[in-house]
């Protein structure tokens, strides 16, 4: 019946050629793409889940607030709480602030052509393996000094920090209208008291994130702290001009170790080492979430 | 090259006028004496005749090209002069060639004279700041500070410039009722100034530039992303503001062109073809292009 008033031969009832191919292409990339996906996500799982389920069972008030032991079981990771905490608070205080003018410098004063150079010089010296930077200071620092110390681990790991800061700076700056900008310079506001009261407080919330992400990142670098900062006591050490223990050293160290309890208190170290940086990570979607809400409202 | 006819029925010396306008003393309100004082800002009493802008042979460039062809033209105080055109004819580059905003972006420049009440604005012993500060603009776009409530972001230009708190808050005040923004606004001044709707945005925009006590106003097809109701809104403020400031508006519009000039200026390829009161150049313009152009033969 319908037959009859429809054509057999419309193109409508034709359907494009290799219909059935193309379906079945779509598909398997569907699920190529889905699987990627999930090797992603099972890879983080499978990391945090084993470090917590490893490490748990030494997880004490103890062991956060104790000296290390150099034998046998107990004693604690708190003078390497301690020395990670002075050494990256050092390193973001140095890269942070100089991170920070370098993408203001770039984003607002460099001619395009230098600008380019510079982010270029970012990039490669984000692509330098740390291990290299911990060469580097070893004969900047170490080397003339004639000890490792705290201080030097912290230039190392400012060098990883500072490329972080200030390209993802760049990349928040960019994402200030212009025309916030020029209403500022219009009002016959200078340029720099434009740049410190309406641009960096409008990409604050990203400047903020870059820094987290930054921090975190340095919280666990190893390599320039192996060469800079990696022969320390076993007690806290609060001046950063001799060498103190720290997270990453002693999770090496202890992995080492002959003795079975010391690869408990690793993984232990290490689930610290992790949930700090989960929660850094977390906090820093949570601005750069904002500060991308923010600056879409002005577009 | 320009057919510049019917010159302007106001002409009256700046220096003579100065303490005898037409309007009321007090319709700038709170000027402080000499608050603004800078080598650009002739800070006069309540506005009458200064903010007389006068463009002479005026040329703007991008690189190589030239924009803005050598052209002459007058914005009279208390006068609102607007310059219409197809797009891309150097309206928005002459204008902003007056606040000096031309030169901000990379590889432009401009030549010629930009006289305002007599002092050249290019002058070597005129500061761009104070450029800025005598010469407000409003944009295409609202753009206020995304960091800044209502009120700060009236209060910018006073605050970035180190004003003295008390005049803060009265001149605020002053200039959103200039803006028409106080009634709607008065019960709200700490909320941010992005939640406002677009036209009272845009309105805040106006409020913030009159803040500094400008002398003349540029406004940028202030209209241009407003719906007709707050397109309205701002063209009966233009009215009202033109006793306080001299204004030249941009417009791609010409029947805001007619409803809220009293010159009109045509421009076209970076000449300016045509200047004359409004009503002539409506009706019974000179040149044939203009006649064309507001018959809406071309353009």
């Amino acid at each position: 019946m319908e037959a009859a008033s429809t054509p057999a031969n419309h193109p409508l009832l034709q359907g494009p050629p290799n219909l059935k191919r193309r379906r079945r292409v779509n598909r398997a990339l569907e699920v190529v793409a889905w699987v990627s996906a999930v090797v992603a996500v099972a890879a983080l799982f499978i990391v945090v889940a084993s470090v917590f389920v490893k490490g748990v069972g030494a997880l004490n008030l103890d062991f956060l607030t104790q000296g290390q032991v150099a034998f046998g079981p107990g004693g604690g990771i708190g003078n390497a709480l301690v020395g990670t905490g002075i050494i990256v608070l050092l390193a973001a205080a140095m890269a942070i602030p100089i991170g920070v003018l370098v993408a203001l410098y770039t984003s607002e004063f460099a001619k395009s052509r230098s600008a380019s150079a510079i982010r270029y010089v970012l990039d490669i010296l984000n692509g330098v393996p740390t291990i290299i930077t911990g060469l580097f200071v070893v004969v900047l620092i170490v080397k003339p000094q004639g000890h490792q110390s705290g201080f030097a681990g912290a230039v190392g790991l400012a060098i990883v920090m500072l490329p972080l800061v200030a390209r993802s700076t760049q990349e928040v700056l960019a994402l200030v209208p212009s025309s916030v900008k020029e209403a500022g310079l219009a009002l016959g506001v200078s340029r720099w008291r434009t740049i410190v009261s309406v641009i960096v407080p409008t990409a604050f919330g990203g400047i903020l994130t870059a820094s987290l992400v930054a921090v975190a990142r340095a919280a666990g670098e190893t390599a320039p702290l192996l060469l800079a900062c990696s022969i320390f006591p076993t007690t806290t050490v609060t001046d950063p001009s001799q060498a103190m223990a720290n997270i990453p050293i002693v999770i090496f160290q202890y992995s080492e170790s002959p003795d079975p309890s010391k690869h408990t208190q690793a993984w232990a170290a290490a689930l610290i080492l992790i949930l700090f940086v989960l929660l850094l990570s977390s906090i820093a979607r949570v601005f750069s979430a904002r500060v991308k809400k923010r600056l879409e409202g002005t577009r | 090259m320009n057919p510049k006819t019917d010159e302007l029925d106001v002409t009256i010396d700046p220096e003579n006028a100065e303490r005898g306008g037409t309007s009321p003393p007090d319709a700038r309100g709170f000027r402080p004496p000499a608050a603004t004082a800078a080598p650009a800002s002739t800070p006069g009493p309540a506005g009458n005749e200064v903010g007389r802008v006068e463009l002479k042979d005026l040329s703007a460039f991008y690189g190589s090209n030239h924009a803005v062809r050598g052209i002459d033209v007058t914005f009279e105080p208390n006068r609102v002069t607007a310059i219409i055109g197809p797009s891309g004819c150097g309206k928005s580059t002459m204008v902003r060639c007056v606040n000096r905003m031309h030169e901000e972006i990379p590889g432009a420049r401009s030549e010629g004279q930009i006289l305002l009440d007599g002092i050249d604005l290019k002058g070597p012993r005129v500061d761009v700041v104070a450029v800025r500060r005598a010469v407000g603009m409003v944009f295409q776009k609202p753009n206020p500070f995304p960091t800044m409530s209502v009120y700060d972001n009236v209060a910018a230009g006073l605050k970035l410039t180190g004003a003295p708190r008390k005049t803060i808050e009265a001149k605020v005040e002053d200039a959103l009722k200039g803006a028409g923004l106080w009634d709607e606004v008065s019960d709200r001044l700490d909320s941010p100034g992005m939640g406002l709707s677009g036209g009272q945005q845009q309105r805040l925009c106006i409020a913030r530039a009159l803040a500094v006590d400008p002398e003349v106003l540029l406004m940028d097809e202030p209209c241009s992303s407003l719906d007709p109701i707050a397109t309205l809104r701002i063209e009966e403020l233009i009215s009202q503001l033109k006793e306080r400031v001299t204004i030249a508006i941009v417009t791609h519009n010409m029947q805001q062109a007619a409803r809220v000039a009293d010159t009109t200026a045509f421009m076209l390829n970076g000449d300016l073809v045509e200047v004359a009161s409004t009503d002539k150049i409506f009706t019974n313009p000179d040149d044939e292009r203009t006649e064309q152009y507001v018959s809406g033969k071309f353009g």
